[in-house]
């Protein structure tokens, strides 16, 4: 793994920290749906962490992103606490959403996150459109469209990526190659090469290995600050795997991913622990310390189940509440 | 009779119309290898080969057309939408070119085709996967819909629509897919447009379409055991309506409550209510009720969720207060 040695130690202990808080977050949700605690089905985002984390810290926490129904990644490499994610995939009412959303539809309005989404490629056009506010509004801000392989096959996105081309929107497509969309991978859903594309529309384009933190970083530093200079969109292409299945219910697998293919994604490239090893060779942080963040991690998301848990619902008040937005 | 569950009765008509008539395709999501995430299709593809049970990308818009385009020119395409939600993204496939095109032709084309999908809340799925929209497409003229309650009525409607020379689309409701109702191994077809009496009473009429024909049983269940004698209809299919069953019933027992998943504002209990309020006025001796979907976006947490569905016990209410005779406004 290669990495950048002048920058500090602490940019690399931060994006270490924030993807084993994705890791843990989301080892926790799936318990919580083993034990029946959580209503409902939901996308572990395990085995994909270097990508929202090597994005997310190359952004501002004003800047925007859009996210999908696997999203619980994106939502914490934004920067959103793990009380209120835990209560929204409870339903509870301290929730980001007040428990009306859940695991499919989380969003962290202050740190920008507009919210995963349920349909599939459905926020092409709302990253593409908080693009359009900072560009028409000069807030400098960027916005970032994370989106699967799988929504490669929408024609929204085509719509929206010529658009950002002809107007010069600061948006950055990032789309996350898993190599499966549900249970089909992605050579029977995209003909031709990925990246042309966007190339078509006269976006440029640049692929990473999504499982390498510092790589993903880079690549977005770059883009991100290009984008916020004016010379948007791009679109970034992420070679990844998702470790688990397409949701939590997803256990016999055999029959579209080869188990020995599993294996090796898990052995060889998890983004977690070859980050952690790289930080252990370069001398960066000693196992003592490693350990002592990762044991913080695990503190936090205990103490977060149990507040979670322990949260009220909203009463039935809230049904109707939010349907229109108050004036003013 | 043997007893088979909605999901199964779903593959069987599949299965059997596509042995009867080459011509009939499959295009979806995941339905070949995997058979759909709620394993309905598991099978087919073994027997029908890829060439007939098609897995598409994600192009909800794309493949519903290309089996418009198909459909008119001699294939029998069956679409499968994986979530009912996801109707919204093919609403112009459907609505403007499906739809319209036999009757833009002057009678010349014809759209043969049947769109699968399903509805239904109460399964935590949230605001995007828990919708029940087909008053949207019962709306347009030229689509017939059809929604199914129980195994019997899915194999049935099934066949038929297949059989249609129009666009069909077909509600399942997902909870239902593993309930389990006696279908005949003999071959059957339900016609589109036929109401079923579910049972017979003379109190009060409660027409039930889809799973809500499951909550009028248990109402009409409750009412029982107070002496309160309710009559069950399941209109099978919204576009045709069984008008004439319909009204013979409300008729007959001079109130009528219709309960409906979709939401209230505008929807299929509007359309039938209204239908009754106008032609059985006369014989009426309550105001019609409507119980259906709150007017909300279906919310994630389950205790907001189940409020915003009909239940049992608040279509039993309305069918007392109709029996008492009170002046009330409706919920
Ligand atoms: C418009 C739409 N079609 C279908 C679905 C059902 N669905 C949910 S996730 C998914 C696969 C998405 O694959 P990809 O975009 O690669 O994301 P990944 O799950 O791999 O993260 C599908 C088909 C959906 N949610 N929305
Ligand atoms: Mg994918």
């Amino acid at each position: 793994m290669e990495g950048n040695r002048e920058r500090n130690a602490d940019a690399y202990l931060r994006m270490y920290r924030q993807m084993l808080r994705i890791r843990v977050f989301e080892e926790n949700a799936h318990q919580l749906y083993l034990s029946a605690k959580m209503p409902g089905l939901t996308h572990l985002y395990i085995g994909q962490e270097a990508v929202a984390v090597g994005i997310c810290d190359a952004l501002e926490p004003t800047d925007r992103i859009t996210s999908t129904h696997r999203g619980h990644g994106h939502c914490v490499a934004k920067g959103a606490g793990f009380r209120q994610m835990f209560c929204e995939l409870l339903g509870k009412s301290e929730g980001f959403c007040r428990g009306k959303g859940g695991s499919m539809h989380i969003a962290d309005q202050e740190n920008g996150n507009l919210g995963a989404n349920a349909i599939v490629g459905g926020s092409a056009g709302i990253a593409t459109g908080a693009a359009l506010s900072a560009k028409r509004l000069g807030s400098g801000g960027v916005a970032v469209c994370f989106f699967g392989d799988g929504a490669l096959g929408q024609g929204l996105l085509y719509e929206c990526m010529n658009i950002a081309s002809l107007w010069k929107l600061p948006v950055i497509y990032a789309c996350e190659n898993n190599h499966y969309g549900e249970y089909t991978h992605v050579s029977e859903m995209a003909s031709g090469d990925l990246l042309d594309r966007a190339r078509a529309f006269g976006i440029e384009t640049a692929t990473v290995d999504g499982q390498n933190v510092l790589e993903v970083n880079e690549a977005a530093e770059g883009f991100v600050s290009r984008a916020r200079a004016g010379q948007g969109p791009f679109f970034l292409l992420l070679d990844t795997y998702r470790f688990h299945g397409h949701h939590v219910g997803d256990i016999s697998r055999e029959y579209y991913r080869a188990k020995e293919e599993e294996e090796l994604w898990k052995s060889e490239r998890d983004p977690v622990s070859n980050f952690a090893k790289w930080l252990r060779g370069e001398s960066v942080a000693s196992d003592d310390e490693l350990n002592r963040i990762e044991s913080e991690v695990r503190r936090e998301a205990e103490d977060a189940v149990e507040y979670a848990l322990a949260a009220p619902y909203p009463g039935s008040e809230e049904v109707d509440m939010h349907v229109f937005a108050e004036a003013g | 009779m043997r007893e088979i569950t909605l999901s199964q009765a779903v593959n069987e008509a599949i299965a059997e119309e596509m042995r009867r008539d080459p011509t009939i395709v499959l295009l979806g999501e995941d339905v070949a290898e995997a058979g759909t995430p709620f394993k309905i299709l598991s099978g087919l593809v073994d027997e029908f080969g890829p060439e007939r049970v098609v897995d598409t990308p994600i192009s909800e818009p794309g493949f519903t057309g290309i089996a418009v385009g198909a459909a008119m020119t001699g294939l029998r395409p069956i679409v499968d939408i994986m979530f009912g939600d996801f109707l919204f993204l093919i609403m112009d496939q459907l609505c403007n070119q499906a739809a319209k095109t036999h009757y833009m032709s002057g009678g010349k084309l014809k759209v043969p085709m049947v769109v699968r999908t399903n509805m239904g809340a109460t399964r935590r799925s949230a605001a995007q996967h828990s919708q029940s929209l087909h008053a949207l497409v019962a709306h347009i003229p030229g689509l017939k819909v059809a929604m199914p309650a129980t195994a019997f009525e899915a194999k049935g409607l099934l066949k038929t629509a297949i059989r249609d020379e129009n666009p069909v689309v077909i509600f399942e409701d997902k909870l239902s897919y593993q309930e389990k109702a006696p279908v005949p191994e003999e071959e059957y077809l339900i016609a589109l447009g036929e109401a079923c009496i579910r049972r017979e009473g003379s109190d009060v009429t409660l027409v039930g379409t889809s799973s809500m024909v499951q909550v009028a049983l248990d109402a009409a269940d409750l009412l029982a055991g107070e002496g309160i004698s309710a009559e069950v209809i399941d209109p099978r299919t919204i576009a045709p309506l069984d008008e004439d069953t319909i009204l013979a019933s409300a008729r007959k027992t001079s109130r009528a409550i219709v309960i409906d998943e979709g939401h209230r504002s505008y929807g299929a209990s509007a359309e039938i209510a209204a239908r009754i309020a106008e032609k059985a006025f006369y014989w009426l001796d309550a105001p019609v009720q409507r119980f259906a979907a709150m007017d909300v976006p279906i919310p994630f947490s389950p205790e907001l969720e189940d409020l915003t569905v009909p239940t049992p016990a608040a279509v039993a209410e309305g069918a007392r207060r109709a029996m008492r005779g009170e002046l009330f406004h409706a919920p």
